[in-house]
């Protein structure tokens, strides 16, 4: 028996490929949740209102200090209880997306901290409302700093896209699970899991570098 | 409403501030007439920037009563009498005052001519084109027509203090307050601010409510100075009064540090 079979790996390859479709959508769509919710918590956690901040505070903590393959679980098996039936796919990119929203909540909420008091203050100087003062002069720039740290969890939401196999979404590692227990063969598909996972991190961190530096002269030293 | 026009446009009603046990101010009284030009002196820690910054709302008070334009602006009217002010009553209020800060406090992602719309087509509901207009004759009037797309990081200190003057303009404020406005600045860019805001006084029906230590400025421009010692007005009057003959003896020993200062 051959250590490496080149021509079983060109037979898995195009159901591979298909796979690593559903797991790039998956990562996109987790990210999108993670982005927009993380937001969300971190200027729900910053609000004077304490029945506002300190359940949002706790709710971080809570899905932070959880492991992710419960999450996943739970939203998959344990909602069904409740009502709550959501497919395998959307069930994953859910929990993935919460799970790294509590994440980015606390990115966020370092961005939004570092605006200097003067910026708050002259927006109540002009009298702009709540909802003004943080779409015009306080997200556009507590983003640009943290675009690194988001861009790290993004990878990060990326490589934890294999734990979906636990729910049978047909993603990469399930279909390199399937591959191999049928053809008795696992070190190709398996390998070629971790090839793609390597070579696409690659590309994701050199996409994150060049935004950074888009946002570095368009946002945070404007005109320049 | 023969009150409201002829009466004070600011008025301290026994106001006090308080950070735990340090108070700052001390039940102040103050009356500014329309169109009065007041500065307020006075050694550091007296409470003169807090004066603004209460009448900004940026700071609470804990005790007393700030009426603007003959309406309470901490307070509102309910039930026949007075409960703390709502954030709606605030912004309402608020509209009425304009403030520049003595570190500018620009949007650095914005130009100088976005800093000055903002507020207008957000707040004032202007329609965009007006807006810009508007703001356009604020960037000549402070000398900066021919900088209305840069940004605070491409302007000077005194530029930048000049666009955030013209900022607080376009919000059509009854009531400017200015914080040490030229504190933050390199003396030979100290003359060009101070410049506008003597046209400003000259030329506009504002009210001008300004902490400095500018003694010359406050002395030439003003109406009326307040000394402030203590979280109290020490001694007021005019800045002949104030400066040539001050009857405090604390009044006195200020401007003799300060004058000696230079």
């Amino acid at each position: 028996m051959k250590f490496w079979d080149w021509g079983y790996t060109l037979e898995i390859l195009p159901a591979l490929l298909r796979a690593s479709i559903v797991t790039i959508e998956a990562t996109i769509l987790g990210f999108v949740i993670a982005a927009t919710l993380g937001l969300a918590l971190a200027i729900l956690r910053m609000s004077q209102n304490r029945w506002v901040s300190v359940p949002t505070a706790a709710f971080v903590e809570f899905i932070r200090s959880t492991p992710i393959l419960i999450q996943i679980f739970f939203i998959f098996f344990v909602f069904p209880e409740f009502g709550i039936v959501l497919p395998a796919f959307a069930a994953g990119v859910l929990a993935i997306g919460v799970h790294y929203a509590t994440y980015c909540s606390e990115v966020y909420r370092a961005g939004l901290e570092n605006i200097p008091k003067g910026q708050w203050e002259a927006s109540t100087a002009l009298n702009l409302s709540p909802y003004v003062t943080f779409r015009d002069v306080i997200i556009p720039q507590a983003i640009p700093p943290v675009v690194p740290a988001l861009g790290n969890y993004f990878v990060a939401l990326f490589k934890e896209t294999p734990l979906l196999s636990a729910i049978a979404v047909l993603e990469l590692m399930q279909t390199a699970k399937i591959l191999g227990s049928e053809n008795f063969r696992y070190i190709e598909p398996i390998t070629l899991v971790g090839v793609f996972f390597l070579i696409m991190s690659l590309a994701a961190a050199w996409l994150i570098r060049r935004l950074e530096s888009l946002l570095d002269r368009s946002l945070r030293n404007p005109g320049r | 409403m023969s009150d409201k026009a002829n009466g004070p446009v600011v008025r301290f009603e026994k106001v006090t501030k308080r950070y735990g046990a340090l108070t700052v101010l001390d039940a102040l009284d103050l009356e500014i007439a329309p169109n009065e030009k007041v500065s307020i002196i006075g050694p550091s820690g007296s409470g003169k920037t807090t004066v603004l910054r209460m009448l900004m709302t940026l700071e609470r008070i804990n005790d007393g009563v700030i009426h603007v334009d003959g309406e309470p602006l901490t307070h509102m009217q309910k039930g026949g009498g007075l409960v703390p002010a709502d954030e709606r009553h605030l912004r309402r209020v608020r509209g009425k005052i304009g403030m520049v800060f003595q570190h500018f406090n620009l949007f650095p992602h914005m130009s100088a001519l976005k800093n000055c719309i903002e507020a207008p087509v957000n707040v004032l509901d202007l329609p965009r084109k007006e807006a810009e207009a508007r703001a356009a004759e604020l960037l000549d009037m402070v000398g900066l027509g021919d900088k209305k797309g840069h940004f605070p990081s491409q302007l000077s200190g005194g530029q930048q203090q000049r666009v955030a003057i013209a900022r607080a303009l376009a919000m059509r404020p009854k009531v400017m307050l200015f914080d040490e406005v030229t504190s933050a600045l390199d003396p030979e860019l100290v003359g060009e601010v101070l410049n506008v805001i003597r046209r400003l006084g000259t030329e506009h029906n504002l009210t001008m409510l300004m902490v400095t230590h500018q003694m010359g400025f406050a002395r030439e421009f003003s109406d009326r100075v307040c000394f402030f010692y203590g979280g109290r007005i020490c001694e007021q009057g005019t800045p002949d009064e104030l400066f040539g003959s001050p009857r405090q003896e604390r009044t006195k020993q200020f401007l003799s540090a300060v004058l000696e200062a230079g």
